[in-house]
C-alpha cells in the first residue's frame, strides 16, 4: 500500500487505516519502500524530540522517526544495558537496534534532551559502529544572543558530517528547498491542530496522531500530500458534537502513548484541545523564512519562534505560562498531564504546573504511562471519575 | 509504620544471619582521620558559617551554581560567596536528614522517580533552610552552569520560580566530536556567555571586575590542581595512601567550596604532605590491601560508612573513582591558566569535567584507570537519582566484562534517597564477587607456581 492508492479511494476512513498501518509497522516498510525506490540514498535515523529534518532532507536522505517501539516490540535485550529505572522509549529504541530492525539506517541522530538520551547516543556508538552517529546539543541560553550564533554552527557542523555521508554538498538552494517543503508541513499541522481546537468533534486526538506519526516514517513530500487530502475530507465529516469536557493534555513530548491510551482518554468523555505528541514535527510557530542563510534562519527561529517544549528551557517565560495561555485560547476546562513513566523532564515539569494550576484553580490530573501498555483500564477510571467530578460539580 | 522509621529507614533489616565464609570480620573503623581531615573540618566549618551569615543578611551576596565544571573563579573575583545545592543535599544525607525534606517534596508533587537531590533540596528549602550544618542564604543569583546535567536545568528553574531571584543559563555544549574535543564555536560561545555573566556580576555588585585578582584567583585554582592531581597519582602505588572513593569526598568539599582561595591551596598543600609520607611509609587506609578496584558512579551518602565497611572486610581499596572527577579532571592534565582566564575557565567547563563528558568517554577513562593504577577489579555503584551517571552502566559493565575481560561488578542503591539502600543484598553481592575475586586469585597463584600439575 502507498499512499499515492489512498487518494484514488478518497475517503478519509481509508488515508486513517493507511496510517494505522504504517505506525504500527516496526519493521520500517514504508521507509525501505523508499530506499528500493531510490537506489543509491540513503536514510536516517531521528530521536526524539526535534530534529532540523531539512538538513538530512536537503543532503538527499530520508528522514526517519526512530520513536521506540511502542506497544508492538518486546524487550528482550536492552534491559540489561538500561536500568529499570529508565524510560521505555530509550530500551526499545535500544531493542530496535540489537533485534536489527535498524539496519537499513546510515546513521541515527540523537539531541541533548535529557540524560538517558544521551546516554543512548553513546550506547549506539558503541553496539552499532556501522552506523554514523550524529548528536546535536541544542542551546539553553535563551537570554543570550549568542544562542543562535551557536546554533547555527552547530548545525554546520552536523550538515558536515551529513554531507560526507552522502558524498555531496548541500547548497543554501538544497536547503531553502527543504525548508519550504517542511513550512508547508508545519502548517498543515497546524491546520489540523486549528481543527481540534475548533471543533472537536470532527478530529480526535488519536487520529490526529496518526497522520502526524506516519510523516515521520514517509517521504515528507507524501506526507504533505496525504495531510492535504485529509485536511479536504475532515470539514466534510458528519459527526456531531458530544458532551465531554475540554482538556488540553501536555507531558507526552517525547516517548508517545499507546495510540490505545490515547483513544480511551478520548472515549472516557475528553475532547483534546491540544497536545504536545510529536512535537518535533510541527515545532515552529510560523514558517522558518528562506533567507541566504539558511542554517541561521533555522536557529533563529529555533531560538524565537519555537513552541514550549518540556525539554527547551527558555527562561523568558515562566514555566506554565503557555499553558494557562492555551487553556485561556482554547476555552478549555481542564489539564490532564500525561507522563511517560520515568521520563524527568516531564515529571520536574509536573512540580511547577501542579503548583500554578492550584493558584490559578484549573482542574488538572496527572496520568502516567508507558509506551508498551495494551490495559488501559487504570487511566480510563481516573479520567470518568476526574471527567464527572468536573461534568456534574 | 513507625515515626522513626519514616524519618531514618533501618537498612539493616531483614538481614540474614552472618555467614561464616569469608574474609574475619574485624570491623575496624575504616575511615581516615588524620591533619587532612580536621582542616577539612575547619575550613568547610568556616564555609558554612559564611553561609549562615550570608542567611542572617550580615554577609555576603549568595550565588547558587552547581558543581561539575563551574566558573567559581568569576564569582570570588567579584567577592560573591558560592551556595552548592548539590554539596547542601549531600550533607542532608550524611547527617541523616533528608528523608523528611524528599517527603515534603514528594506531597508537592515531585515523583518517586524525579532525582532525590532534587527533592531534599526543594523541602529543605521549603523547611526554612536550616540544617545541622549551616543555615542556608536564599539566592540573590542563580546561576545554572549545565554541564552535562540536564537535571540541573530543571533544579535551577524550579528555584528561581520558587525564590524570584534572577537567573542565567550559561549552556555549555556537550562533548559530541569525533575527538571529544570542543570546537572553536564552542570555546567562543561559552566566552562570550562568561563575559555576560562577568557584566550581570557588576550590576550586582557595582564594582568592575578586577581582571588581575580574577589572574591571581585563575593562578591558585592552577595550584591546587596540580596538587589534586599529583595527590591522586599518589594511589598507582602499593598500597594505595588513601581510598580513591571513600577519603577522595573529604578532599572534594575543600576543591569545590574553597578552589580559587587561599585556604583552598593551603589545605592542598598539606594533603599532599601528608599522603606523601604515608606513601613514602607505605601506608594504606587498610591493615592489608588485598584487592585493588576502580570504582564508578556517585556514594550512597546516607550509608556511607556501611558502604565502605562492605570493601573494607574484604581488604579492597578504590584506588580511583569516576565520581572524583566531577568537578574536573585535573589528573589527566588540566590546569586552570592565569594567562587566559577565561578560556580556561570555558575548557574546564566544556571537556575537563566527568559531567561534559559523554558516556563512551567514561568508558575510556575507567580502562585507563584499571591500566595505569593498577587494578583488579570495576565496582559500578548505579544510582538512580542521577541517570547522567547510571542509564546505561549495563552496556558498560557489558564493555568490561565481554570485551576487555574485567571482573565487573554492578550494584544498585542511591545517592540521596536512604529507601533505596537495601544493606543485606548489597552486602551479599559485595561478597559475591570478592569471594570469586579472591578464588581467581588462588588458582592464579597456584597456576604461577605450577600447583595445577601433577
Amino acid at each position: 500500500m502507498s499512499a499515492p492508492a489512498i487518494q484514488e479511494t478518497g475517503s478519509l476512513a481509508a488515508l486513517l487505516d493507511f496510517c494505522r498501518e504504517v505506525t504500527q509497522d516496526t519493521e520500517f516498510g514504508e521507509a525501505k519502500r523508499w530506499l528500493e525506490k531510490h537506489p543509491g540514498r540513503k536514510a536516517f535515523g531521528c530521536f526524539p524530540i526535534y530534529t532540523p529534518l531539512e538538513l538530512i532532507h536537503a543532503a538527499g536522505m530520508l528522514p526517519v522517526g526512530v520513536f521506540g517501539g511502542g506497544n508492538q516490540i518486546e524487550i528482550a535485550h536492552a534491559d540489561s544495558r538500561f536500568q529499570s529505572f529508565v524510560c521505555s522509549i530509550v530500551k526499545s529504541t535500544l531493542e530496535l537496534g540489537l533485534t536489527r530492525r535498524l539496519e537499513f539506517l546510515s546513521g541515527m541522530v540523537f539531541h541533548s534532551i535529557c540524560d538517558p538520551a544521551r546516554n543512548l547516543a553513546s550506547v549506539f556508538q558503541r553496539n552499532f559502529p556501522e552506523m554514523q552517529i550524529e548528536y546535536i546539543h541544542f542551546p539553553q541560553n535563551f537570554q543570550s544572543p549568542e544562542c543562535v550564533v551557536y546554533l547555527e554552527s552547530e548545525y554546520r557542523r552536523v550538515l558536515h558530517g551529513l554531507e560526507q555521508l552522502a558524498g555531496h554538498q548541500v547548497t543554501a538552494e538544497d536547503l531553502n528547498h527543504s525548508i519550504a517543503l517542511h513550512n508547508r508541513i508545519r502548517a498543515a499541522l497546524r491546520d489540523l491542530y486549528r481543527i481540534r481546537a475548533e471543533s472537536p468533534h470532527l478530529l480526535s486526538a488519536a487520529e490526529t496522531w496518526l497522520l502526524m506519526r506516519v510523516g515521520t516514517l514517509s517521504a515528507p513530500e507524501e506526507h504533505l500530500q496525504l495531510l492535504e487530502q485529509a485536511l479536504t475530507e475532515i470539514p466534510r465529516r458528519a459527526t456531531r458534537p458530544k458532551d465531554r469536557i475540554r482538556v488540553i493534555l501536555e507531558g507526552s513530548f517525547c516517548e508517545q502513548p499507546p495510540l490505545g491510551l490515547i483513544e480511551c482518554l478520548e472515549e472516557a468523555g475528553c475532547y483534546i484541545l491540544h497536545d504536545d505528541f510529536l512535537q518535533g514535527g510541527r515545532w515552529f510557530t510560523g514558517d522558518v523564512p528562506l533567507e541566504d542563510n539558511p542554517l541561521r534562519a533555522l536557529a533563529e527561529s529555533y531560538a524565537n519562534r519555537s513552541v514550549y517544549s518540556g525539554v527547551k528551557h527558555d527562561l523568558r517565560e515562566r514555566k506554565a505560562e503557555h499553558l494557562i495561555r492555551s487553556m485561556r485560547e482554547t476555552k478549555a476546562d481542564a489539564v490532564i498531564f500525561l507522563a511517560a513513566k520515568f521520563c524527568e523532564p516531564a515529571l520536574f515539569d509536573y512540580a511547577l504546573y501542579r503548583r500554578a494550576f492550584d493558584q490559578n484553580n484549573i482542574p488538572h490530573l496527572l496520568v502516567e504511562f508507558e509506551e508498551k501498555a495494551w490495559m488501559h483500564d487504570r487511566a480510563r477510571s481516573e479520567v470518568e471519575t476526574f471527567v464527572e467530578s468536573l461534568l456534574f460539580d | 509504620m513507625a515515626k522513626e522509621e519514616l524519618i531514618w529507614p533501618d537498612a539493616s533489616k531483614g538481614t540474614p544471619p552472618k555467614m561464616e565464609a569469608g574474609p574475619p570480620r574485624e570491623e575496624k573503623k575504616s575511615a581516615y582521620q588524620g591533619r587532612m581531615h580536621l582542616l577539612q573540618k575547619e575550613m568547610i566549618g568556616r564555609y558554612y558559617e559564611r553561609l549562615t551569615a550570608a542567611a542572617e543578611g550580615k554577609g555576603d551576596k549568595a550565588v547558587y551554581m552547581m558543581i561539575s565544571g563551574n566558573p567559581v573563579e568569576l564569582i570570588q573575583a567579584f567577592d560573591l560567596l558560592p551556595v552548592y545545592p548539590e554539596v547542601n543535599a549531600l550533607q542532608l544525607a550524611v547527617k541523616k536528614q533528608c528523608l523528611p525534606y524528599i517527603l515534603q517534596a514528594e506531597e508537592m508533587g515531585y515523583s518517586i522517580d524525579n532525582c532525590a537531590y532534587v527533592k531534599a533540596d526543594v523541602g529543605m528549602y521549603f523547611g526554612g533552610r536550616k540544617t545541622p550544618f549551616a543555615t542556608i542564604p536564599k539566592p540573590d543569583f542563580i546561576l545554572c552552569n549545565y554541564v552535562g546535567c540536564n537535571v540541573y536545568l530543571q533544579w535551577f528553574e524550579h528555584l528561581a520560580e520558587y525564590s524570584g531571584a534572577p537567573i542565567y543559563n550559561l549552556d555549555i555544549p556537550f562533548s559530541r566530536t569525533a575527538s571529544g574535543a570542543p570546537t572553536a564555536e564552542d570555546l567562543r560561545y561559552v566566552v562570550k556567555q562568561l563575559e555576560e555573566v562577568i557584566e550581570i556580576c557588576e550590576r550586582m555588585t557595582g564594582k568592575k571586575l578586577d581582571y588581575a585578582k580574577l589572574q591571581r584567583i585563575v593562578a591558585l585554582s592552577g595550584e591546587t590542581g596540580e596538587l589534586w592531581s599529583e595527590i591522586k597519582k599518589l594511589t598507582r602505588r602499593r598500597p594505595a595512601p588513601f581510598d580513591a572513593y571513600f577519603d577522595s569526598v573529604t578532599m572534594m568539599a575543600p576543591l569545590y567550596c574553597l578552589r580559587g582561595t587561599e585556604d583552598g591551596l593551603l589545605f592542598f598543600q598539606e594533603a599532599y604532605r601528608e599522603m606523601k609520607e604515608k606513601a613514602d611509609q607505605g601506608e594504606g587506609p587498610l591493615p592489608e590491601e588485598k584487592f585493588r578496584f576502580v570504582i564508578e558512579g556517585p556514594p550512597p551518602w546516607p550509608y556511607l560508612r556501611t558502604f565502605r565497611d562492605m570493601f573494607s572486610r574484604w581488604g579492597a581499596v578504590a584506588v580511583a573513582s569516576t565520581y572524583s572527577t566531577v568537578g574536573g579532571l585535573w589528573e589527566f592534565g588540566f590546569r586552570h591558566d592565569p594567562q587566559r582566564p577565561l578560556e580556561s575557565i570555558a575548557e574546564h567547563m566544556l571537556t575537563w569535567n566527568l559531567t561534559n563528558r559523554n558516556f563512551l568517554q567514561r568508558y575510556q577513562q575507567i580502562k585507563e584507570y584499571m591500566e595505569a593504577w593498577d587494578a583488579d577489579a570495576l565496582v559500578i555503584h548505579s544510582v538512580k537519582s542521577c541517570r547522567l551517571f547510571s542509564a546505561g552502566q549495563g552496556d558498560m559493565r557489558e564493555y568490561f566484562t565481554k570485551d576487555l575481560g574485567i571482573p565487573t561488578l554492578l550494584i544498585e542503591s542511591d545517592i540521596e534517597d536512604p529507601r533505596y539502600f537495601a544493606e543485606a543484598q548489597l552486602r551479599n553481592r559485595v561478597d559475591a564477587f570478592f569471594e570469586s575475586l579472591e578464588h581467581k586469585k588462588l588458582l592464579a597463584q597456584q597456576k604461577g607456581r605450577g600447583g595445577n600439575h601433577p
